[in-house]
């Protein structure tokens, strides 16, 4: 099977052609620098994401408190991580980079991070 | 009436930036002025990756990417940060007035950084006929509301316009549980970064039209739907092109003017065409030690070329206060 | 159940003008409206001018009203704080042939008596009207034409009116009327019985004459789409800019309002649907062809806001009558211009006509004539905005950046009966600016919640099936 793909991971956005074959990666074509083939395999083979979301606080000023999470996690699991993001609830103070969650979704060492600092307003 | 060395009109990446730069050249008195309650100005409701790459060669979310200057700011005895505080006068002499709430400051900058951002065009500026209902947002402020208030302003998106903002939230709708139905640009090609259009559109399968208008917005109370046609190379509809596309909410991302109305109060010279202030330099302006910088100097397209560009502002004021220092 | 003296059903400014000029006498008034705020029919879209009385047919029932109404509105306007500002208006002449109907234009409206009219030549209007196009002759100057805010001043004759003991009922539609001993109105919020009514009902007054077997007339809804330009440009024109008048309209206006945009337009075109309010590449052309004939410093790029009305036209008159088939029924139909200038005179027609048909106008003993001044920070001079905000900190707490509203006028807005985004924007103009409430939306919506303890997601830009968000993630 071949796929075409553009690579981002600079500005130029080389248009790559990849060649695969049972969900690997047998060729990329198109690719100015080495970056284009790590950037081509590592999207038809495990798409990875980092995904930003915010939780509702409780007792704040501040009504959601941004996060992310502190890897790429399967992009498969999009959908499922923001289901269990939005069960989650913040009622303490928070400093950004503070963990929310660990083991998020059950992938192991995959943490979800606040990306602000939560306090009341003086 | 007070005096300050320097007084920086807004606390976002650019405003942020220059007061740490004008320190860092020697300036001991500066005034930052932010309206907000918060400093970090947009940043804050830009809760995505894609900051400090350049800046800090790291990738960080907007709120990140503040919190690294406002740590810095508030480590600084010698900025003093104004919240709340909204500049509604300013004259040629660098006379500012701002209203906090309950009272009015005026004070005389000797130099002054102005830091105001930019906001975003409005549907009426790329003349997108039809109804007036609800339902119709800018993508900043669909933003706001999503990432800040909580609240989802629709269901079944169309937007209109690739660039950076629009296909963010194409993202955030679709994250949110949202359908977002096209993107509809009008140009050949997007005027996003190539990452924003794979990750957030070709990542949802979001039908992305180019060379394609909104024609017609539909709807009595709340928008029920849009006309789309192709257009040519002069951007005009080609008749027989037309398809409709049912909807509750246009989100419009049609590009950013930067904020100048208070410096055009102030005389200095804008060019009509942008909004920017006619410059032979970055971030000078026609009144000496009236400096503009970030995106109310020109629209940037990262956040990092922003406070980049605006420590270098923060060097221009510092300049231009010894000068006068000796001079006086 | 009550019975009123009256009913009105309409509260543009021709039911709020009649309500307030009942409100001086003993009566039990009502005024129905079947929008969720007063003023969200065909007056939210006026021009705001209050004509001289030029352009009318002599012997018009209009001319003759607005006339009486220019004078009347000043008086109006100094007792409820309402800002009046006599601008002055010119009809320019680009030809020959134009240069002299103005002669003929002078004569008619003289026999109308509008005052003070004096034909101006090109060095007259070089010096007084420097960015007119300098392709004009002549202008017939008419100095007593005004600028006022249409929706504040029906908010305000509203408010007066209900001061005086007028009862206001919103989203109150009458869906069937007959006349037993008492006029019977249905409507979706029950039943109201009255001795008159009065039909003021605008784009909808034939649909209500009609509910009384009462069907000679036929509102067509005359569209006019408007194009407000960014304040800025608030010294384009020192007055308003008319060229010579075509059969049905007065052209396409270079207008100053009561808050600093100018405006142009309005396009005339006759449609069927009363709902239809949308705007058009062409209307937008044409308009501003049209205006830049007159004032070529015009821009597209000063275009912030465009918006579409539709007149109320039955012909080419006023019809307001008393309705002898049906005694005590009085009709105020096809209101078209210059229905904003003539309100004040139709209010006091329709007393006349009231006392005629058999009602008793007895003056109450205390009638309060005056109300205090909206307060509009941005009008206010820096001395009383400091003294203002140390009365009540809200008001430096800027909410509008564009339109510069502070949060104690949104606040004051609500109290006094503001309840949606729409009702927030006509009173105080917050997110009328150039950015069309990118900045303020979200504060707007968390005052107007937190005062009127309606939900956040059920605050609506102007009343059912509008609301501005659809969910809200507390409800998670």
């Amino acid at each position: 099977m071949k796929k075409k793909l553009i690579c981002i991971e600079c500005p130029k956005g080389c248009s790559l052609d990849v060649d695969i074959e049972n969900c690997r990666v047998v060729k990329v074509t198109g690719a100015q620098c080495p970056k284009g083939e790590k950037y081509a395999i590592s999207e038809i083979e495990d798409p990875k994401r980092i995904l930003t979301a915010t939780i509702l606080t409780k007792g704040f000023p501040l009504k959601l408190l941004p996060v992310r999470t502190d890897q790429p996690i399967p992009k498969a699991r999009i959908a499922d991580a923001m289901k269990a993001i939005r069960k989650l609830r913040v009622t303490k103070r928070v400093k950004t980079g503070e963990v929310i969650a660990r083991d998020f979704l059950g992938i192991p060492g995959v943490s979800v991070l606040a990306t602000r600092d939560l306090e009341m307003l003086k | 009436m007070i005096e300050r060395e320097l007084v920086i009109v807004g606390a976002g990446p650019g405003g942020m930036a220059a007061a740490i730069s004008a320190y860092e050249n020697g300036v001991r008195d500066i005034l930052l002025l932010e309206r907000d309650q918060y400093p970090g100005g947009i940043l804050n409701q830009c809760i995505h990756t894609g900051f400090g790459l350049d800046y800090f060669k790291e990738i960080l979310t907007g709120p990140e990417y503040a919190e690294r200057f406002i740590k810095k700011i508030k480590a600084i005895p010698e900025i003093e940060l104004s919240l709340r505080s909204f500049v509604t006068l300013l004259t040629g002499d660098k006379l500012l007035t701002y209203f906090k709430p309950g009272r009015i400051e005026t004070v005389k900058a000797r130099c002054l950084i102005m830091a105001t951002g930019c906001r975003e065009k409005t549907r009426e500026m790329v003349h997108i006929g039809g109804t007036r209902p609800s339902g119709i947002f800018s993508a900043g402020l669909a933003q706001k509301l999503i990432n800040i208030d909580g609240l989802l302003p629709g269901e079944e998106i169309v937007i209109v316009g690739s660039g950076d903002i629009g296909l963010i939230m194409a993202r955030r709708f679709t994250l949110e549980g949202a359908k977002v139905k096209a993107v509809i640009e009008i140009q050949d090609k997007t005027r996003g970064l190539l990452r924003n259009v794979v990750q957030c559109v070709t990542d949802f399968d979001i039908p992305l039209y180019f060379n394609h208008k909104i024609v017609k917005i539909f709807g009595k109370d709340r928008v029920t739907g849009v006309s789309v046609a192709r257009v040519d190379s002069d951007m005009r509809e080609v008749t027989g092109t037309g398809f409709k596309i049912d909807c509750d909410t246009v989100l419009l991302s049609v590009g950013l003017i930067p904020e100048n109305e208070l410096i055009e109060m102030a005389g200095v010279r804008i060019d009509k065409k942008t909004n920017c202030p006619v410059s032979d330099e970055t971030n000078k302006t026609s009144v000496p030690g009236l400096f503009v910088c970030g995106n109310a100097f020109m629209v940037y397209d990262l956040a990092d070329s922003v406070s980049k560009d605006s420590e270098a502002a923060g060097r221009l004021a510092a300049e231009y206060l010894k000068k006068i220092g000796r001079a006086g | 159940m009550k019975i009123y003296d009256i009913i009105i059903i309409g509260a543009g400014v021709v039911g709020a003008s009649i309500s307030r000029e009942l409100s001086r006498y003993k009566l039990d008034i009502a005024l129905l409206e079947k929008e969720i705020e007063l003023a969200f029919g065909v007056s939210k879209s006026n021009s705001g001018i209050i004509h001289p009385g030029t352009q009318n047919p002599p012997g018009s029932l209009k001319g003759k009203l607005c006339v009486q109404g220019n004078i009347l509105t000043r008086q109006i306007s100094r007792e409820l704080g309402v800002d009046f500002k006599e601008v002055g208006e010119l009809i320019v002449a680009f030809t020959e042939e134009e240069k002299l109907r103005l002669r003929e234009l002078k004569k008619e409206a003289e026999s109308l008596g509008v005052p003070r009219l004096e034909i101006v030549d090109s060095a007259w209007l070089g010096k007084n009207e420097p960015n007119l196009s300098k392709e004009a002759l002549a202008a017939l100057y008419a100095p007593t034409a005004g600028i006022i805010s249409p929706y504040r001043l029906v908010y305000d004759l509203s408010e007066n009116a209900a001061r005086n003991g007028a009862e206001f009922f919103t989203e109150t539609e009458a869906t069937a009327i007959e006349k037993k001993e008492y006029f019977e109105i249905s409507t979706s919020k029950g039943v109201f019985r009255s001795r008159f009514l009065i039909n003021a009902a605008g784009l909808f007054a034939d649909d209500i004459s009609r509910m009384l077997g009462i069907d000679d007339f036929k509102i067509t809804p005359r569209k006019g789409q408007e194009f407000l330009l960014d304040k800025k440009k608030e010294h384009l024109t020192n007055r308003l800019i008319f060229p010579l008048p075509t059969k049905t309209s007065k052209g396409v206006l270079v207008i100053k309002t009561a808050d600093g945009n100018p405006m142009i337009g309005p396009t005339a075109e006759d449609i069927e649907d009363k709902d239809d309010l949308s705007t058009t590449d062409e209307g937008l052309k044409n308009v501003l062809t049209r205006a830049r004939k007159m004032i070529p410093l015009i821009d597209g790029s000063d275009i912030i806001a465009y918006f579409a009305g539709l007149r109320p036209a039955s012909g080419n008159d006023f019809i307001i009558r008393h309705e002898d088939k049906t005694p005590g029924f009085i009709n105020v139909a096809g209101i078209q211009s210059p229905g904003l200038t003539a309100a004040p005179a139709i209010a006091l027609m329709v007393c006349d006509l009231l006392k005629k048909s058999g009602l008793t106008l007895k003056k109450k003993l205390i009638f309060r004539s005056h109300r205090k001044k909206t307060i509009h920070l941005f009008t206010e001079p820096l001395k009383k905005a400091k003294a203002l905000i140390k009365k009540d900190p809200g008001y430096g707490d800027i909410v509008c950046r564009c339109e510069q509203v502070s949060a104690k006028e949104i606040t004051d807005a609500i109290d006094r009966g503001a309840k949606t985004m729409d009702g927030l924007k006509f009173r105080t103009r917050a997110q009328a600016g150039r950015c069309h409430g990118s900045f303020c939306t979200a504060r707007l919506m968390k005052i107007l919640s937190e005062k009127t303890g309606v939900p956040l997601k059920d605050i609506t830009k102007r009343g059912k099936g509008s609301r501005i968000v659809l969910k809200d993630r507390r409800d998670d």
